[in-house]
């Protein structure tokens, strides 16, 4: 396996809404920042691969006018997945390994926002003939889900709150939350459901921003990073679709990606100082921690995490480049990163980093 | 190339309005038929690649997800990949770049579409702000670029009916095209309606339902199957912006070099006379010509005389689009995976009716988006020295 390495990274402001840029607009910047962060230009990038959604922006081909940004003159060999942008990490780690080139750039952009109504649109994501005309509003599957965890001693409504407290304390160190803040546990639990148990500051919420991550290879990484974080294992898997027929107090594709990286990486979940979880709603982090086999030693979203903001399809590669960052400024020698896609962790994906030893 | 990669099942479904099934039963037929074509189980893969359009056109956002049964997918990785009418190329491409970076030994890449479930122009019509609501759809996008095409070329007019010809009496031939009309004639194409000057309603690709899939294998995973496989000889994918002036979008560069790249590696230098078959993306007759100079199957301008001198036909010396092409089929995102598992059918020898008479080296074609994304790969029967 080649040794490729996160080497720099940035990303714009996670805003519940951004009326002022368009998406090569919201985008561009984030690109300069990560390309002059380290410093490299951008003819040096040989590959390029992002991921968006349609159905957020409203319109077909809506990353095409993020190609406007990237700046494909002249041609560039360049991809994208429908899908949150660490499945564009993934991909554009596999491209590596190929040895066509040493740099690679992943962008993922979302604008959640756009949607005059989530509701008419997160429910397009089922099968569209018994779920999606049933209309589930967009909380709906994930409060089940949460019941099923309560219901099961997973975590408890109070735990939920904690989690809550703990990730926007965290955020107020995030110059690119959403939302942060000192909140008290009892303080969240008067807050009114949204979708029993969960309540508002229980569901991540949906924003605008952009994320680029910039990856290289062997000593090119080297060359250009002080303190590379090494993609030691990085896995993915998907399990079935319908929450009916599946056991919503698991999530077997998590605990299988973790345990293919864990076998590539050479060390496991349990050893890593930092982990960044793409959950969308609290009480999806004990799951996850069970699932990926975290330790009590991990700090666990300390950026914040989603809770703090969620750019559609930008969230998952959010925290592989937080995981990154916590790497490459020294705070952390390993950690781990998550991203997930679909309706209650239907998707999951596993990246261990690791720093070289001081 | 590291490891050489082959194609060792192929599957595809019938293209038509396909009212009566559902999306998840149109994929699994043909991933059911691949799998059987490579002598496999449902989810005997590593790793699983969904080619799809704009999920507005069919309205399923995501749809590798509700797809996870029909894919038999649970427990492996999945990537749904989305370049435009392209993107059956790059889910191929990257299918075997999975296999070539040693990360699985085989790979299924299954495409499709289901357009008869949504609404295909009103998807492409961009509402306000973003530009005027034309209703234009991709014939009002291509239309200008045609005229441009015949202006530098000095193609005479018949040209584009000749194609739709030629591409719709190849599709008698294949059981799987949506447009079967064996009436056809250039007559009737030239009298057809005018939909977007001078592309008529002859001369444009239907809207179409339909899926495919092929098996990738790493070649230590290629013996294992009687049936002969299709060897990878050279591929590539390249995309160049779409709003800059200094673009040409009627010889794009991105296709121009995406092909030289393909060519490079499956060390052909004359694609005109090492290549036994085509099949291209052509959603609009007059893009047989274009595609042909901007591949380097003819030379700048030439294009439309080997058109007129028959070469392109079924029986001539450089058939293209022996399937039909996307004139007689076109479920979108399965569209460009069509057109390069027909490139590999023609090299196996499993083409049936459409079979090109010896045919050992094919080219698989798509582009997508307004011409800007490109993918190709060159296929043949013999395994390439490594």
């Amino acid at each position: 396996m080649r040794e490729i390495a996160v080497v720099g990274s940035a990303q714009s402001a996670c805003l519940a809404a951004n009326r002022r840029d368009d998406m090569a607009g919201i985008l561009l910047p984030v690109i300069r920042e990560a390309l002059s962060g380290i410093p490299l230009d951008r003819d040096r990038v040989d590959f390029v691969c992002s991921g968006s959604h349609d159905f957020h922006e409203g319109r077909t081909f809506a990353y095409i006018d993020s190609l406007d940004a990237v700046g494909a003159w002249p041609p560039i060999a360049e991809s994208h997945v429908e899908m949150d942008a660490a499945w564009a990490f993934y991909e554009a780690w596999s491209w590596l390994q190929l040895g066509h080139g040493d740099i690679a750039l992943v962008y993922g952009i979302g604008r959640g926002s756009l949607p005059r109504d989530l509701d008419q649109v997160v429910p397009t994501q089922l099968d569209p003939y018994y779920l999606t005309p049933l209309r589930p509003h967009r909380d709906a599957i994930a409060g089940i889900q949460a019941c099923a965890l309560l219901q099961s001693g997973v975590t408890t409504e109070h735990e939920m709150a904690r989690i809550v407290a703990r990730s926007l304390a965290d955020a107020q160190a995030n110059p690119h939350a959403q939302v942060a803040g000192e909140y008290e546990v009892d303080e969240l639990l008067a807050a009114p459901y949204v979708a029993a148990p969960l309540r508002g500051h229980d569901v991540s919420p949906v924003g605008d921003a952009a994320s680029v991550v910039v990856l290289a290879a062997g000593d090119v990484a080297r060359s250009l990073c002080e303190r590379p974080a090494w993609v030691r294992g990085i896995d993915h898997r998907m399990d079935g679709h319908y929450p009916g027929s599946r056991d919503l107090t698991r999530a077997p594709s998590a605990n299988l990606a973790a345990a293919r990286a864990t076998a590539t990486a050479g060390f496991a979940a349990s050893e890593v100082d930092i982990a960044e979880l793409h959950i969308e709603y609290s009480a999806q982090e004990p799951l996850l921690v069970r699932e990926l086999g975290l330790g009590a030693a991990t700090a666990i979203n300390p950026s914040g995490g989603p809770l703090a903001g969620r750019p559609t399809t930008a969230a998952g590669l959010i925290r592989i480049a937080e995981a990154a960052k916590g790497i490459r400024s020294g705070g952390a020698r390993r950690a781990l990163a998550h991203a997930t896609n679909g309706q209650a962790l239907q998707q999951n994906l596993v990246c261990l980093l690791e720093g070289d030893p001081a | 190339m590291s490891e050489p990669v082959a194609v060792i099942g192929i599957g595809q479904g019938k293209q038509a309005k396909r009212r009566e099934t559902t999306i998840g039963a149109m994929v699994r037929e043909a991933v059911a038929a691949a799998m059987a074509d490579a002598e496999l189980e449902l989810g005997e893969v590593d790793a699983i690649v969904l080619s799809k359009t704009p999920d507005l056109f069919d309205g399923v956002m995501n749809p590798e997800l509700y797809l996870a049964d029909a894919l038999g997918a649970r427990g492996l990785p999945v990537t749904r990949v989305f370049t435009g009418g392209s993107v059956g190329g790059h889910a191929a491409i990257y299918g075997a770049h999975l296999i070539e970076a040693g990360l699985a030994r085989r790979v299924l890449v299954a495409a499709y579409s289901k357009e008869s479930e949504g609404n295909f122009t009103w998807a492409l019509s961009r509402g306000l702000p973003f530009s005027a609501k034309l209703g234009a759809g991709a014939g009002g996008h291509f239309a200008p670029v045609i005229r441009e095409y015949i202006r530098r070329s000095g193609a005479p007019e018949h040209i584009g009916w000749q194609v739709a010809v030629n591409h719709r009496l190849n599709a008698l031939r294949n059981p799987y095209a949506h447009v079967h009309m064996p009436d056809i004639t250039v007559e009737k194409v030239k009298e057809s309606r005018m939909l977007w000057d001078p592309i008529r309603y002859l001369e444009s690709c239907p809207s179409s339902d339909g899926a495919a899939a092929i098996v990738l294998a790493a070649a230590s995973q290629a013996g294992n199957t009687a049936r002969p496989p299709a060897w990878i000889h050279g591929m590539s994918f390249r995309t160049e912006t779409g709003h800059f002036a200094g673009r040409d979008e009627v010889n794009p560069l991105a296709g121009a070099e995406c092909a030289a790249d393909a060519y490079r590696q499956a060390g052909i230098v004359d694609p005109a006379r090492e290549i036994d078959v085509a099949e291209l993306y052509i959603p609009y007759s007059w893009y047989e010509p274009m595609w042909l100079e901007n591949i380097g199957l003819a030379p700048l301008h030439q294009g439309w005389k080997l058109v007129d001198d028959g070469t392109t036909r079924f029986g001539g010396s450089l058939p293209i689009n022996p399937s039909g092409g996307v004139l007689s089929g076109n479920p979108t995102g399965a569209t460009g995976l069509v057109r390069f598992l027909e490139a590999a059918l023609q090299v196996r020898g499993m083409a049936g009716e459409h079979q090109v008479p010896g045919a050992r080296r094919a080219i698989g074609h798509a582009m997508g988006g307004a011409s800007q994304f490109h993918a190709l790969w060159v296929v043949g029967d013999e395994r390439p020295a490594t």
